[in-house]
């Protein structure tokens, strides 16, 4: 595959690893079925790396044990920077204003009786804008939409001066429009120099911008690596269950992979793509 | 951070300034309510005192209290009565009032946060429960004074301590299990409490066992201020310290991990502030419902919820809250109503009003 077609942050010179997972295993009871067993990988600075595997198979819980929410029951995870976790956005802290949730970022460098100082609220106005969400700094947390919010935790996970972010489906739940957001301002990140983790379901969105990708496939069984060689058309077969075809469709820059999967009516589009592409552009 | 590219190109200062006027003008406004309220509720009852001769007795008295200043820098124009009605009757009660009602709304404000439930409130701990039976207990022995603040202490503190140790049982939800096991401790209280009232002698006992049970700051005197002063300052020093931190840990647990707060520990020492608090405020006033529940949700439906603005303004909202109710006690009939039957009385239609007006600005999710 022609890596370089595809619009991807490119491997910064300095190949740093900020994160290291050795032989992580992990499950919740000493009966229970192993999320995942003998896990390794590395993720470097200025490098995205996309989980992918179906509901419930352990990637929220993986996240976990990178953000060193969970310990893992075997196995190190051994960060070296700060870590930025962003969850799920759940409807907490609905009533705050916008400057005041992304100011939250900056408590683990306050002792427990310290309110935030000015140099916190410079780092907030700083991380705010970064992300782009100075505009609703004077806003309500509640009254932004789901793609708005995201930013404003991601900006949270900015100003806690981490450089790893670590991030729990980030584009889950979104439109198109801030679907393409999210990922612009997370390549933006790791084009910085951040070490970038998230899961997601859309393999589409770790084609486009991870440079390696895990899959959870079967019971345990994780696999690691390149994205191009991780999410081939078997593989997300595999892990899906159900067939998904891989076409490629022109773009202005190339081309790029995405995947189609077989909702019942068969997948065969390998063979007519291109064409199919640019006629629907037109159409458009 | 080495990698910001982005200086802030926005200026903080003035918008930082003119937010600091914003966030300190209720807690003005507050200040100023309260100041009125007192000297009102000084002014007040079978004995009217005008409200200036009450600034110049009081002011008089801080001047006697404060070494080479000279206190005949204040005539003297008041009546060796009103001075006493003020200092020796009414100013006591007054700070005492402050005390019980801020502690409780402080209490109410960092529970409902600590909860993520606006329904929460000291009572539900079970420290209130378990501090009147430490009362009553000490009643019925036939004792008072220090054993009084001792018992109210020793039962509220062991209630919550058994409340905690049931929220261990749980299996991931603590939370919840924090709140159910308040609601057992607080109804196992009450029964032990409604015990000592069966066993009570009806006509020794039982009379001064109903009345400090529906509380009351008529028996308010500097000592007991003392007494009271002691158990809140701790506490509410130790909550207001934490305001911040109050905003992180109102998120839920995942979040404030995330942000490097431990919510298990943090938790903890405040739960333990609250029924420090609660404690204490029982012990010199009995059980005093509804404070803790009502004007914290005045105050978030008033400035939201940064516990930065918002537990300053519970405080002081509180305080003036039970001051005027307290004067209401004592100068609606002839005779005293206690506290609790009047905050209970004003407190249900009053939180009806606010459920019903709840605006998206009250709690999660703007709902």
């Amino acid at each position: 595959m022609e890596t370089s077609l595809i619009s991807r942050p490119e491997a910064l010179s300095t190949d740093e690893v900020l994160l290291e997972v050795n032989s992580a295993s992990f499950r919740y009871s000493a009966r229970g079925p192993w999320l995942f067993k003998g896990l390794s990988l590395t993720v470097s600075a200025g490098e995205i790396l996309s989980i992918l595997g179906p509901n419930a198979r352990g990637k929220t819980t993986l996240l976990k044990c990178l953000a060193g929410l969970l310990k893992p029951v075997a196995g190190q995870v051994s960060a070296h920077a700060d870590i930025g976790y962003v969850p799920q956005d759940h409807g907490s802290g609905a009533a705050f204003l916008v400057r005041d949730m992304v100011l939250m970022g900056r408590t683990r460098m306050l002792r427990p009786f310290q309110v935030p100082r000015a140099e916190d609220r410079e780092a907030a106005t700083a991380a705010m804008l970064r992300v782009g969400v100075e505009d609703w700094a004077d806003r309500e947390y509640s009254q932004l939409s789901g793609g708005q919010r995201q930013l404003v935790l991601i900006a949270r996970a900015v100003a806690s001066g981490s450089r790893i972010l670590i991030l729990d489906e980030p584009a889950s739940a979104l439109d198109l429009r801030n679907q393409a957001k999210i990922l612009a301002v997370l390549g933006q990140l790791a084009e910085d120099g951040f070490a970038v983790v998230m899961t997601t379901h859309h393999p589409d969105h770790a084609l486009h911008i991870s440079r390696n990708a895990l899959l959870f496939v079967g019971s345990h069984d994780t696999r690691w690596g390149p994205v191009e060689e991780m999410l081939s058309a078997s593989a997300l077969s595999e892990v899906y269950g159900l067939p998904i075809c891989l076409p490629r469709v022109l773009t202005d820059s190339g081309s790029r992979h995405v995947a189609v999967p077989d909702f019942g009516q068969g997948c065969r589009v390998n063979r007519i793509t291109p064409v199919t592409i640019e006629t629907s552009k037109e159409n458009l | 951070m080495s990698v910001v590219e982005h200086e802030p190109t926005v200026a903080p200062t003035p918008s930082l300034r003119k937010k600091l006027l914003v966030q300190s003008h209720p807690i003005l406004l507050c200040v100023v309510v309260l100041l009125v309220a007192a000297v009102a509720s000084m002014a007040v009852g079978r004995y009217w005192v005008p409200p200036n001769e009450i600034l110049r007795i009081v002011f008089h008295r801080i001047l006697e209290l404060l070494p080479l200043v000279d206190e005949g820098l204040i005539r003297q124009t008041w009546t060796p009565q009103e001075a006493t009605v003020v200092l020796d009757v009414r100013l006591p009660r007054v700070l005492l009032a402050f005390i019980v009602g801020g502690a409780l709304s402080l209490g109410g404000a960092c529970l409902q946060a600590l909860f993520q439930n606006p329904l929460v409130s000291p009572d539900i701990v079970g420290v209130t429960a378990g501090a009147s039976f430490g009362g009553v207990l000490v009643l019925v022995l036939g004792l008072s004074g220090a054993a009084m603040v001792g018992g109210a202490f020793g039962f509220g503190l062991l209630a919550l301590t058994v409340v905690l140790l049931l929220g261990r049982l749980g299996n991931g939800e603590k939370t919840l299990m924090i709140v159910l096991g308040g609601i057992v401790v607080a109804s196992f209280f009450n029964a032990l409490v409604s015990f000592m009232t069966y066993i009570a002698d009806p006509y020794s006992e039982l009379p001064s066992i109903v009345h400090w049970l529906l509380g009351s700051l008529a028996s308010a005197g500097y000592d007991k201020v003392l007494i009271a002063l002691i158990p809140v300052g701790i506490g509410a020093l130790i909550v207001l310290g934490m305001r911040w931190r109050l905003n992180v840990l109102s998120l839920g647990d995942d979040d404030a991990t995330a942000l490097g707060v431990n919510p298990h520990r943090s938790r903890m020492l405040l739960l333990a502030a609250v029924a420090l608090m609660t404690a204490g405020t029982v012990a010199v006033a009995g059980a005093v419902g509804w404070v803790g529940l009502v004007v914290p949700h005045l105050a978030r439906l008033w400035v939201g919820t940064d516990h930065r603005v918002l537990l300053p303004i519970s405080l002081l909202l509180g305080g003036s809250y039970l001051i005027l109710i307290d004067t209401l006690s004592r100068s609606l009939s002839s005779s005293e109503i206690p506290l609790g039957i009047l905050t209970a009385m004003i407190g249900a239609p009053v939180f009806v009003v606010l459920l019903a007006q709840k605006k998206k600005k009250a709690w999660l999710n703007g709902n």
